[in-house]
């Protein structure tokens, strides 16, 4: 069992008593994000190194993060394991904590990470000393090659970016959640607490919710909605869940005549 | 697709757009949130070798013809990056002997020095230009086809690079092909009558260019000639409500393309529009060669008319005030 023993996620060599992270991007404003961030009591929130101006202070979103909140870089932007890499190196050279999400996405219409660079690029930074998260498509295999690699945790996404859709990814992120000696981090998709709440349930360790935050009307009070979610996916997830049927069954429908009165003999 | 556009385009009932603008503000909400890019147009020079005749800068003009020196385009430079801006779009007319690739090349890297995002309005070029440039610190092409409609195309550009109709549209796909990041297609509405065919045929382009080069941020732009006496060459007369439409439609088709709205648009229809549909706007825009720290008061010849005079800081106030986080810095190329 990886964190299930207690209700402390540990990632790299820093541990949070909130799973829910918060993604910084598309918020109307950067007061409703720091309400967000206040409301829900998240730990980690994830900033896009390109929306980061390094010569502005004003107005920068960095002045709305409290501190005590780890500030995770991500690569938003980048079309292939160098520019990642290269974005990962401005934000060390820029002076930020060496906590890098790795977001490799050459497709403008499904933003759907590019596996392969991905683990290029984790590959190299790891080596480099980042602590590395790597935003990917769920697939067992390059979850492998992440491990391997030395990532501090896998992300895999629910359904696509911003499409408030889910977990549509949910039976091949069950197999990260069973496989892999990593904390898995459900990203991208998840467009309401309930969704959020599933993911707990079963067994993912974290939740990261950008879109469907920054989008509400009300930011900060869907933000705690989502971390009440996520705390109480989590608990369903440790008092040890039944699992859930998809449909009424018959007790034995295929072993009763076993047990059954014997069937009368033919004459 | 077209004939089903122009019934939308001409249809008065005003329940429809209502319906329309809904959906329109949801998906842009959905996939935008709150963040509305911000950018400003530099004019390197208005030489030009092509006569097109909607265009201000058309090689028979009777313009004052201006270049500017490396010092003056710094000055230009920093005179933006001094308003906040961080995206910039460099112009020039279509000069290969006043303006070659090596002068835009020189630019880029002193751009390259303010801005964390450059774009290009040139003269097509060849994929290998596109690379000298892409190394240079751009990353972003701006090529409209002004018109999808041959016959019109050709009535319009009368010489120059810019009548060869296929080596235009092939455009994008070599500056895709040479690594470009950021790639913004246009039709001049009002160019040709039948503006439904010319959004289509851009749609058309946009959905062959998104299969070919998935990895670019597409946007689009719909700039807006309308009828004056004078401008005998404007065919169409796109409404303010069939303006609307037609980017409430794209934003519905195309969820995650940037859609960009100048300062040739009034303030007032490019503050609605920012709520419905608009992605990428411009501010405290000059358009003419050494408008912003060169020219001072004297004779301008502006590319066109700015209808939105806003400053920067006035652009940010709106957007704020609207519910709308202005983003200065998209991506870094430094």
């Amino acid at each position: 069992m990886k964190n299930n023993d207690n209700n402390l996620l540990r990632i790299a060599d820093r541990e949070f008593t909130n799973r829910f992270f918060l993604g910084t991007g598309k918020f109307r404003s950067k007061k409703d994000l720091a309400a967000a961030i206040e409301a829900s009591g998240t730990q980690i929130v994830t900033v896009a190194l390109r929306r980061i101006d390094l010569d502005q202070h004003e107005d920068n979103i960095l002045e709305y993060i409290p501190k005590g909140v780890t500030l995770m870089v991500n690569t938003s932007g980048a079309r292939s394991a160098d520019e990642a890499i290269r974005l990962a190196r401005l934000a060390k050279a820029a002076g930020y904590n060496p906590w890098i999400k790795i977001e490799v996405i050459n497709d403008s219409k499904y933003l759907l990470p590019d596996n392969a660079e991905t683990i290029k690029a984790t590959e190299v930074l790891v080596q480099e000393g980042f602590v590395v998260l790597p935003y990917v498509s769920p697939d067992l295999y390059v979850a492998r090659a992440l491990v391997k690699a030395g990532a501090a945790a896998v992300m895999p996404l629910g359904s696509l970016i911003g499409s408030n859709q889910g977990l549509k990814t949910r039976e091949f992120i069950k197999i990260l959640i069973d496989e892999i000696e990593l904390p898995i981090v459900v990203d991208a998709g998840i467009g309401a607490p309930s969704q959020a709440a599933e993911a707990m349930e079963l067994g993912a360790d974290a939740v990261l919710v950008n879109t469907a935050v920054a989008a509400a009307q009300n930011p900060s009070l869907l933000a705690k909605a989502f971390a009440q979610a996520v705390a109480a996916g989590r608990n369903a997830f440790l008092s040890g869940l039944p699992s859930v049927r998809p449909l009424a069954s018959a007790s034995s429908p295929l072993t009763g005549f076993l047990f059954d009165n014997p069937v009368p003999k033919e004459r | 697709m077209s004939s089903h556009l122009r019934q939308i385009l001409d249809d008065p009932r005003p329940e429809p757009l209502e319906e329309l603008a809904q959906e329109a503000a949801r998906v842009t909400r959905q996939y935008f949130g709150g963040a509305v890019t911000l950018y400003a147009p530099i004019y390197l020079a208005n030489f030009c070798s092509s006569r097109c005749v909607y265009c201000g800068f058309s090689s028979q003009a009777k313009i004052h013809r201006r270049k500017l020196e490396p010092a003056q385009y710094r000055g230009e430079m920093a005179y933006l990056h001094d308003l906040g801006i961080r995206n910039v779009l460099l112009l020039t007319g279509e000069s290969l002997r006043v303006t070659p690739v090596a002068y835009l090349e020189e630019s880029a890297r002193a751009a390259a020095e303010h801005f964390q995002g450059i774009a290009i309005e040139v003269y097509p070029m060849e994929t290998d230009d596109y690379r000298r440039l892409f190394a240079a610190g751009v990353d972003g092409l701006t090529i409209y086809q002004e018109t999808y409609d041959r016959a019109r195309y050709a009535e319009v550009h009368l010489s120059g690079f810019k009548k060869d109709y296929d080596y235009r549209r092939a455009t994008p796909a070599r500056a895709a092909e040479a690594g470009f990041r950021q790639i913004s297609l246009g039709v001049l509405l009002g160019l040709q009558a039948d503006a439904a065919a010319d959004v289509s045929a851009l749609w058309e382009h946009l959905r062959e260019l998104e299969r070919a080069y998935p990895g670019v941020e597409y946007s689009v732009s719909f700039p807006r000639l309308r009828p004056i006496k004078t401008q005998e060459f404007v065919h169409g007369d796109v409404t303010d409500v069939q303006f609307i439409k037609i980017l409430c439609l794209t934003r519905i088709f195309f969820p995650r393309v940037g859609i960009n709205l100048s300062t040739r648009e009034s303030a007032q229809l490019r503050d609605h529009a920012v709520g419905l549909a608009v992605t990428r706007i411009s501010a405290g825009s000059n358009t003419a060669v050494g408008g912003y720290s060169v020219l001072g008061d004297e004779a301008q010849d502006p590319q066109f008319d700015i209808k939105d005079e806003r400053s920067v800081a006035q652009i940010v106030q709106m957007l704020k005030t609207r519910g709308f986080d202005p983003v200065f810095t998209d991506w870094r190329n430094r």
